[in-house]
């Protein structure tokens, strides 16, 4: 079995992101950036179905500028066998990144695409399901738990309330959530190794995809910061405060 | 302009998210369709159609909707969109599972999570978990969007006249089956819908522990919530998760007890109203932000705040 893994570039998990003084965007010159941590979850179960037997092949995937190659290394350190990188400018939208992997998929035909549930810069949380629908294939997202068995994937999903389980035949498009699996740490040893693996780039218009977008970008300001308010010195006062000033309890 | 509203239920109760998504298909002005799509879910229809503002329950009541699923929901609602300006969902798992397919299937772009409508075309939504927030325009002919309950007040549940429309296609998913589901069972209301919350945190030390949370929250009619680090620590089921790997919410009261205030929680609750904060290090990071903040043993503050209520 072959699996298709997309991985995105993000500003770090750890990084407390700014809004540029322009309010155009984000600040990320000089930012740490990694892969998100939803994709890393995806190479990481890939790697688990191939050290399972289950899978044969993992080949990464990952669109934007050079940086990504970053990323995709990444990928090939915790066990990916291949990557592919598609050369565009950063920030390319949701819709016109499935239509890119559609055609890898179209090429590489896999039997299970792994894509994170969302990227932590835009928050979109679409990608995956774009990807299934233009690929007219079933999809489960939020995976929690993943097993491969007769031809078909069963799925456990996190949805709003508790757990839920779908039975979805292959080929098949899964997004991950954050209790699928814990990434490994990659050895030094794997780095070197991912060095030498195969990486190569191709451009949307070799996959005849445009990646323009009907969405704009007006301004990105911080949010409202908070005020901090007062400590109180005991419960009692608290209970007080909360009845008579804030007037949230009765 | 006309908009079309994808209707959060359970095949029984219509889900208090719909109404928020009303307000927000309101704030961008047109006539609104509520489409209900289940199995015997003509409860829902009859809910939905009193709630406030909407013309017209479309109905797809079908064994094959059973669990809207998103493949075949995503086809009916592309079935149905040619006479539609927006296609709105509530950004609930649910949501978020099918629109994206409708908005591929449409080629257009979806705008998610939106928690403002500047005009029909602009909207707002948070990027980076809150930590920036995106003003954006679509020139898309369809605005493809799934709202944020928490960025707007719901409409009256009642009220409202709405005709009731019954759909006949049947779309089978045949690549897509349902296998089982395990819901958490409370008495407690719904955390995205409670107005008041009580959470806990690594603090809490261990998952019996967060019993003395439900003592407090049975006096307040409150949901109880948790941090990813008690989730992360396996005290409480990951449901329960309030942050941006979580759920967003914005009570009226949210209590935060044994909780730090790691930049992802607060992603998550920091549109409360009210924010109290029980936490025995005074240099925690949620004081920064918290109205009321008690700095105290929880094992001791929890107890004497259910007794005081």
């Amino acid at each position: 079995m072959k699996i298709l893994v997309a991985v995105k570039r993000v500003v770090d998990y750890n990084v407390k992101v700014r809004v540029q003084a322009d309010h155009k965007a984000v600040e990320l010159a000089n930012v740490k950036m990694s892969i998100n941590p939803f994709c890393e979850i995806a190479v990481e179960e890939a790697v688990r179905l191939k050290e399972k037997g289950i899978a044969t092949e993992i080949v990464a995937v990952s669109i934007g500028s050079k940086g990504c190659q970053e990323t995709l290394r990444t990928a090939l350190g915790l066990g990916a066998d291949r990557a592919i990188q598609i050369e565009t400018e950063d920030g390319v939208d949701s819709l016109a990144v499935a239509k890119l992997l559609t055609e890898v998929a179209k090429t590489e035909s896999p039997d299970l695409i792994i894509l994170g549930k969302q990227a932590i810069d835009s928050d979109n949380n679409q990608t995956g399901q774009m990807l299934a629908a233009l690929l007219d294939m079933p999809q489960a997202t939020f995976a929690s738990e993943v097993v491969i068995e007769n031809g078909e994937a069963q799925v456990t999903r996190e949805i709003d309330g508790g757990l839920q389980t779908l039975a979805i035949s292959l080929p098949a498009v899964v997004t991950t959530d954050l209790r699928l699996n814990e990434p490994r740490f990659i050895k030094l040893p794997n780095i070197m190794k991912a060095k030498k693996k195969p990486l190569d780039v191709k451009t949307p218009e070799e996959l005849g995809v445009s990646t323009a977008s009907n969405v704009k970008v007006i301004s990105v300001t911080p949010p409202a910061e908070r005020q901090g308010g007062i400590k109180v010195g005991s419960v009692a006062e608290l209970v007080e405060k909360l009845k008579n000033e804030a007037k949230v309890i009765a | 302009m006309s908009i079309l509203i994808i209707a959060e239920h359970d095949n029984t109760n219509l889900k208090p998210a719909t109404l928020n998504t009303l307000a927000a298909a309101a704030q961008i002005g047109g006539d609104i369709d509520l489409l209900v799509v289940g199995a015997n879910c003509q409860s829902v229809a009859e809910q939905a159609s009193k709630a406030q503002g909407v013309a017209r329950i479309l109905l797809a009541d079908d064994a094959v909707y059973e669990y809207q699923l998103a493949e075949n929901v995503s086809k009916l609602v592309v079935e149905l969109s040619a006479s539609y300006s927006h296609i709105l969902a509530p950004a609930t798992t649910t949501g978020k599972n099918m629109l994206p397919r409708v908005a591929a299937l449409l080629d257009v772009a979806q705008l998610s999570d939106v928690i403002k409508v500047e005009s029909a075309d602009t909207f707002v939504r948070p990027i980076y978990a809150g930590n920036a927030i995106a003003t954006v325009q679509s020139s898309d002919a369809i605005k493809v969007i799934t709202i944020r309950a928490t960025g707007f007040d719901p409409v009256a549940a009642e009220g409202g006249n709405a005709e009731l429309v019954t759909l006949s296609q049947v779309i089978a998913s045949d690549k897509s089956r349902f296998v089982g589901e395990e819901l958490a069972v409370s008495d407690r209301p719904e955390l995205t819908a409670a107005n008041i919350i009580v959470s806990g945190g690594r603090g809490m030390g261990s998952g019996d522990n967060f019993k003395i949370l439900d003592g407090v929250a049975d006096k307040l009619g409150a949901a109880v919530g948790a941090s990813r680090a008690a989730v992360d620590a396996g005290f409480v089921p990951n449901d329960l998760q309030v942050g941006q790997t979580g759920k967003t919410v914005a009570p009226d009261l949210y209590v935060a007890v044994g909780i730090s205030g790691a930049i992802q929680h607060l992603a998550g609750m920091k549109d409360s109203k009210v924010i109290v904060a029980i936490n025995k290090d005074e240099e925690a990071p949620i004081f920064q932000i918290a109205d009321y903040g008690l700095v105290a043993d929880l094992f001791e503050a929890v107890p004497e705040l259910e007794s005081a209520l």
